[in-house]
């Protein structure tokens, strides 16, 4: 699925984001499954909230840890979330 | 032996609260126990709340309300709204049978988060048979107040031979009630549709069939409705992952209290299986001998033992090897290396004939037949 620039992204309405204290992550729920996320996935997802663009969040999160040359990753990341339908891009 | 095969314990994930035994339905293939009817005394609220609580606590952050069905009691809000609050992600699985709009709000109200519905063919004259109750038009119209109100919905249904020549026809009745998932369940053969085996097993090529119609409308509606084609095992070489490994991620309450590492386990004998009324979810899933006895692989026997392969599949399912060769610890047929195999495909070569339907009736799961039935017994004491 490709992204486009100047799109937003939202995590789906089918689906709730939520930190799990027994498992020390955040967790993707939806009907009668789960995704366990890593860290960077569970932060990506956070800032899908339907205001933000690729460059957004990849400006976002490399204020935020410091660090540069996030976009392939973060676009790699919108693209598996998409394709699964955790995400959706308007 | 001594300080070998002790596995280490994981935390529960799924929680399944069957609320009760009670259904409207008689579908022949339910998973419930033979012997349903045999169990009374239901939990009440408070213990609900109580297991709920104390299953969070452990790590199970997905629920599922079934039974029976679920919506026979009359607190499912009040235990919906808690688990809610604990943090769950709460499914209904219901059968959609007397759900009203009135009802559909309320739950909505108190925090639930998706409905599955079951659906038993796609036209009404075999959706009705199947489920031996006048209900095929009531659970399409509530399937659309189910979207009207906002919930994600996953669509159910359950195939077998008698609906599984219907599979386009299944799915686009899935599309038109814009289901978000639908899951085409492959029946698997416990409890009644064990009994009723010869009746609803389908051949391998109706499978075959089936699952490249399943695998076309998958690629047709990818991004508009997920489809879930859950496998025969019959027809495959290696046997399932059963509940991902015997108590690793799930976690059933019965009606009556009774926990089990699977749904169908009570029927296992010897297993002696704990009830939330005497223990805490903690003792019963870190040291009940019910929820240690087939964990990890110290349990496993010849060819399971020394395969690579048993740490994808955990030697298949325990209710299967004890069905279908009266021993809970050996190999799931399934699996060509077994030396039950045969089993499988006498199965298959059973129902595969035509002898019926005139001379054996189908089994309808109802309260009658199961007080007839029980208890149940395996294959080997069988034939």
């Amino acid at each position: 699925m490709t992204l486009a620039d100047d799109s937003v992204f939202a995590v789906s309405p089918m689906h709730r984001l939520q930190w799990e204290e027994v498992q020390q992550r955040d967790v993707l729920l939806y009907p009668e499954g789960m995704v366990e996320l890593n860290r960077s996935s569970a932060e990506i997802l956070k800032l899908c909230d339907g205001t933000r663009t690729l460059d957004k969040i990849v400006s976002e999160l490399e204020g935020k840890f410091s660090t540069s040359g996030l976009t392939d990753d973060v676009r790699e990341f919108l693209e598996v979330a998409l394709e699964n339908g955790w995400i959706r891009q308007g | 032996m001594a300080g070998s095969g002790k596995a280490e314990i994981s935390q529960p994930r799924w929680l399944l609260a069957e609320l009760t035994y009670a259904c409207p339905l008689q579908c022949p293939y339910c998973s419930n126990p033979v012997d349903f009817a045999s169990y009374h005394d239901e939990l009440d609220t408070e213990d609900w709340l109580r297991v709920l609580s104390e299953a969070r606590t452990m790590g199970a952050v997905q629920l599922g309300f079934s039974g029976g069905e679920p919506l026979v009691r009359q607190d499912l809000s009040i235990l919906v709204k808690h688990a809610r609050k604990l943090g769950y992600y709460t499914n209904l699985i219901t059968s959609a049978y007397g759900l009203s709009e009135e009802r559909i709000v309320e739950l909505k109200a108190s925090g639930l988060d998706h409905i599955q519905i079951s659906i038993q063919a796609s036209s009404r004259e075999l959706s009705d048979s199947i489920a031996g109750t006048t209900c095929f038009d009531h659970k399409r119209e509530v399937a659309r107040l189910i979207k009207k109100h906002g919930y994600p919905m996953v669509l159910c249904v359950v195939i077998h031979k008698q609906n599984i020549h219907q599979m386009e026809s299944i799915l686009d009745m899935a599309e038109d009630l814009r289901a978000d998932y639908v899951e085409l369940a492959n029946t698997q053969y416990y409890g009644w549709a064990h009994l009723n085996r010869d009746r609803l097993l389908p051949t391998r090529e109706d499978f075959r069939r089936a699952e490249s119609i399943a695998q076309t409308y998958k690629a047709k509606l990818k991004g508009k409705m997920k489809i879930y084609y859950v496998v025969p095992d019959y027809y495959e070489d290696r046997p399932k992952a059963c509940m991902n490994g015997w108590g690793t991620t799930f976690l059933t309450i019965a009606p009556d209290g009774t926990a089990l590492p699977c749904h169908s386990a009570r029927q296992l004998p010897g297993l002696n299986c704990p009830n939330v009324r005497d223990l805490s979810i903690r003792e019963i899933w870190e040291d009940s001998e019910a929820f240690n006895k087939y964990r990890g692989d110290h349990w496993m026997r010849e060819p399971c033992r020394t395969c690579p392969e048993k740490n994808r599949d955990f030697g298949g399912c325990r209710c299967q090897a004890y069905l279908l060769t009266g021993d809970p610890t050996v190999a799931d047929p399934v699996c060509t290396l077994s030396p039950n195999h045969d089993k499988i495909l006498q199965a298959i070569q059973s129902a595969s004939g035509n002898q019926f339907p005139e001379q054996r009736p189908v089994m309808f799961r109802n309260p009658r037949n199961s007080r007839q039935l029980s208890p149940l017994t395996p294959d080997s004491n069988t034939i």
